[in-house]
């Protein structure tokens, strides 16, 4: 059932998705040689969303257009850009749709607050059931 | 004619419905004796749907394709058991899987109940009928799944391949039965909210239902998992996709209903908690159902984008989740709590856990819905995803596996001995966890490393329940917590491994080149056509070694042509301490091909950690069918709760 | 167990409800859109498309007359009824720049060859960097960049014919 919603989307979601001709991006499909970089690169695919897909991140989606934002982000990381750097580029461009982390934006501290606010208002609700 | 009866069926059973309804109104209201009726009429409604079911199962079966269902989803050619599982792949199929899980649920409910108060369980079956309506309604005004068409078509238009999967097939039954089970605690937590008899007995009677229904879960998330892991091509298991935690949310509540259930039937108490929970639980059931089918939220995973529908499923859930909240509004004054628990005890471990639980359970629920709040008010879109779940998910997840640990060794009321005594031996092997991990790989994260130490502790406390006393004559319950207990330490260690050891390659190689990967030397040694019965692939052949003898795996990459689409198959090897996992992809200009290898070591803990803790359930569940019909000795009830 | 508490569960419901039915009511629109518009065009210098046509940088953006950026591919299906709109509104006298996204210099020649070449100048973008720098998310879009090289409007999907007054029209609000 996901797969077939997930493919009707992709035949649906005209005309993002026809695919062209050439050959994937270099850095695409292919790891930097330098380890760290790398582990850099992948860490920051991982948060990026993928513009064509129905809820993907770009560091496992097969589309084009997630293969060639991959290759921009190794080739920015190897020539010695940050990830937060490259983020808010993108963001820039985006809006904050792109990341999948939520940014400390203010539409996103109640996010970031969430866990300990529900924390201390469990703590709260049994504060009568244990007694110390 | 075999599709007529099955919709003749669904309508009776849905006036049956209507009956069974009106008789518990009247039962509540007067003094009138509705006992036996409404049994024999809950017993009779899910005979009727499950003949419903049995129709839709034929007619898929047999290809009819003037049943429209049929048509849109199923084609003659199709292997039989995917012809058999497609009466349940689609939107109105699977919504009349849901109702005869629910009617045939509340049968169940009515036959073979002997341990609830009387006008408990009348309550409840009303209540079931009146869920059970809902669903009736939207079925046969909305998603007829016996429409005909007429003239009827020569064949079929459901020949996907995509859904040809066994894991695909089975997951919906496994995972229905799990969610729609829960609303047996929902009406017997309704019931006893309109009775008043909220109290051990109840919690009793609950108990081997919400057990059951958490073990289905259990099993078709995990096994939802594994099939995500293997399918999609990219070794990941868990997205947190909006769906994904639509199948999560319930299985929360329904553990922390679980563990809340067993202070209520042991102590009388945590009353008010217990029922919330158990409403949540089938609440957060509907939810997901409504999230899946209404569009509402952008995921991989969605069913089938319908917002007339959607409209239904929200009314359904805004009558039945209302009504339910308000009843607790209304009669939640009069749910006594008793004295407060003594900190270190059972009672208070269990509290906490249901804390901690309802606070992930919180923030999985915010996290999903997050972005449509903040589109609704501001207009801004924004996304909420995997880096946000996994920070804080993660850690509030590892304070509680530190708890499982020590929860089981309270003693109920006042734990007088030195608990922390007895785990010392498991505080050692994690702190010993703590420092293989700092010496042997100083350069992973911080959660996978806390999550080892914290699956090396939690493993062996575990099992300290069992020492000291003959584990033979342990209660089966007993070891039915003892492992599901171990399951999640297991879990959590393959979670934890694949976080800090896996090791990736993508890389375009040509025939004849090496690529190494972990502790792999894997060579490409050719790529050949392949084909299938409606596939054609081109096949990868990789020759893998690790010091010993070489392997092969075959990679493919499938395409089809009705619909045209392609896949990735896997080729996956699995050793005793790890898998394997490679993937061919697309070739490039100068003859190489695309390959991306994993080396995950340990990953198979993972599923089979969610095995061991279905299985866990299933002990425990047996344990206590079994003891109650072994009789009730002196001694059992005290066995269990020492 | 205190009023507020027992009401709680009930008003977080209304609250979700209140989300859900204005999901409902209001569709999700899945379009992508560049937050580029009102900044510059991002500095950007493509290869010529094909040989003998000029290439695109963005210094070409900046000359004092607006522009019609179209990003497109000859693999796109809507590009093709697309370019005849383009074609009316050079006619009409607008200035149409035109990006190519992944595309091959001889299917490129074929598909203005049999559709139609309203473009000035065509860039080639291989890899979509210059695509993904302005913001745009698939083919086809345009972008109505003004003479000081600002970005004003973008369209999200094959310009149609019921779309050139309004085209137009934007193109003169950035002279």
């Amino acid at each position: 059932m996901r797969w077939l919603a997930f493919i009707l989307a992709l035949l649906v979601a005209q005309p993002l998705l026809a695919d062209s001709d050439l050959p994937p991006a270099y850095w695409a499909n292919r790891q930097l040689p330098d380890p760290k970089q790398e582990a850099k690169a992948e860490g920051l695919m991982e948060e990026l969303r993928c513009l064509v897909c129905q809820g993907q991140s770009i560091a496992d989606s097969d589309a084009e257009l997630a293969g060639d934002m991959r290759d921009l982000v190794r080739r920015r990381i190897a020539a010695g850009d940050k990830p937060a750097d490259i983020r808010s580029w993108l963001i820039e461009r985006y809006g904050t749709w792109i990341s999948y982390k939520p940014t400390v934006e203010p539409a996103a501290w109640p996010l970031w607050l969430a866990p300990l606010a529900l924390l201390l208002i469990g703590a709260f609700l049994i504060r009568r059931r244990i007694r110390r | 004619m075999i599709a007529e009866t099955g919709l003749a069926a669904l309508w009776l059973a849905a006036g049956l419905a209507a009956l069974q309804f009106v008789l518990m109104v009247l039962a509540l209201r007067t003094e009138v004796d509705v006992g036996r009726a409404i049994r024999s009429i809950a017993v009779v409604q899910g005979a009727l749907t499950l003949l419903a079911f049995a129709m839709l199962l034929l007619v898929f079966s047999r290809s009819d394709m003037s049943v429209a269902l049929v048509f849109a989803n199923s084609h003659s050619a199709k292997p039989f058991i995917y012809k058999v599982a497609g009466a349940w792949g689609n939107h109105e199929g699977s919504m009349l899987l849901w109702v005869t899980i629910l009617s045939a649920a509340g049968a169940c409910l009515g036959l073979l109940s002997r341990r609830t108060g009387e006008r408990t369980l009348v309550a409840a079956l009303g209540a079931q009928a009146a869920l059970a309506l809902g669903f009736y309604a939207f079925l046969l005004i909305a998603s007829n799944p016996f429409a005909r068409l007429n003239p009827a078509p020569p064949d079929g238009q459901g020949l996907n391949p995509l859904l040809q999967d066994p894991g695909l097939a089975f997951h919906p039954p496994t995972l229905y039965l799990g969610y729609v089970g829960l609303s047996v605690a929902f009406s017997l937590a309704v019931g006893a909210l309109l009775t008043g008899q909220v109290d051990a007995r109840l919690a009793r009677a609950m108990r081997p239902w919400v057990l059951g229904a958490w073990i289905f879960l259990t099993l078709g998330i995990t096994a939802g998992s594994y099939w995500a892991y293997y399918e999609l091509g990219w070794g990941g298991y868990w997205f947190w996709d909006p769906v994904e935690n639509a199948s999560l949310m319930p299985w929360l509540a329904a553990t922390a209903l679980l563990h809340s259930i067993n202070v209520l039937a042991a102590r009388g108490a945590l009353k008010a908690w217990t029922m919330m929970l158990a409403v949540i639980a089938f609440s957060m059931s509907m939810v997901g159902t409504f999230l899946v089918r209404s569009g509402v939220l952008t995921s991989v995973h969605a069913f089938a984008i319908d917002p007339e529908r959607g409209t239904f499923l929200l009314g359904l859930l805004a009558i039945y989740v209302g009504a339910a909240f308000t009843l607790f509004a209304l009669r939640g004054a009069s749910l006594k709590e008793g004295t407060p628990f003594e900190l270190v005890s059972r009672e208070s471990g269990l509290v906490i856990n249901n804390l901690l639980l309802s606070v992930v359970l919180g923030i999985v629920f915010l996290g999903t819905l997050y972005p449509l709040f903040v589109e609704a008010l501001s207009g801004e879109k924004l996304s909420v995803g995997a880096p946000y779940f996994n920070a804080v998910a993660g850690p509030l997840a590892l304070v509680l596996a530190v708890l499982v640990g020590i929860g089981p060794l309270l003693a109920w009321r006042r734990e007088r001995r030195p608990v922390l005594k007895r785990l010392t031996v498991p505080a050692l092997l994690g702190v010993a966890a703590l420092l293989m991990t700092i010496i042997l790989a100083p350069g992973i994260g911080i959660l996978p490393r806390l999550g080892l130490t914290v699956a090396a502790f939690l493993a062996s406390a575990s099992i300290v329940p069992l020492i000291g006393r003959n584990p033979l004559r342990a209660p089966i319950a007993t070891w039915g917590m003892v492992v599901a207990h171990f399951g999640i330490a297991i879990a959590l260690a393959g979670m934890a491994a694949n976080a800090a050891f896996s090791s990736e390659r993508l890389a375009v190689v040509k025939p004849g080149e090496t690529l190494n990967v972990g502790p792999w030397l894997v060579q490409l040694q050719g790529v050949m056509p392949a084909a299938g019965k409606n596939w054609t692939a081109i096949e990868g052949e990789l020759r893998a070694t690790r010091g010993q003898g070489p392997l092969t795996l075959k990679p493919q990459t499938h395409y089809y042509s009705n619909p045209p689409t392609e896949t990735n198959e896997a080729a996956i090897d699995t050793f005793w301490n790890g898998q394997l996992y490679t993937v061919i992809g697309k070739p490039d200009t100068s003859g190489g091909w695309q390959l991306r290898l994993w080396w995950k070591p340990f990953v198979t803990l993972i599923w089979l950690g969610g095995a061991l803790i279905a299985l866990g359930g299933a002990l425990a569940l047996l344990g206590r069918i079994w003891l109650r019909r072994r009789g009730h000795g002196a001694g059992w009830r005290k066995e269990l709760y020492a | 167990m205190s009023r507020g508490l027992r009401l709680a569960p009930l008003a977080l419901l209304l609250l979700l409800l209140a989300g859900l039915v204005w999901r409902l009511a209001t569709p999700v629109d899945t379009t992508v859109h560049s937050k580029l518009e009102g900044q510059a065009v991002p500095a950007f210098d493509l290869p010529a498309a094909l040989p003998g046509r000029p290439s695109l940088s963005s210094p070409d953006l900046a000359t004092g007359q607006p522009h019609l950026v179209n990003v497109f591919a000859s693999w796109c299906v809507p590009c093709i009824t697309e370019v005849r709109v383009l074609q009316q509104l050079k006619a009409r006298g607008a200035a149409i720049e035109g990006i190519a996204v992944r595309d091959r210099r001889d299917d490129l020649a074929d598909f203005l060859a049999r559709n139609g070449d309203p473009y000035d100048r065509i860039g080639s973008d291989a890899q979509s960097r210059v695509q993904i720098a302005l913001g745009s998310s698939g083919v086809p879009e345009s972008f109505v960049v003004d003479g000081k090289g600002i970005i004003r409007y973008q369209h999200v999907g094959p310009i149609e014919a019921a779309d050139v007054p309004m085209i137009l029209a934007k193109l003169e609000q950035a002279r």
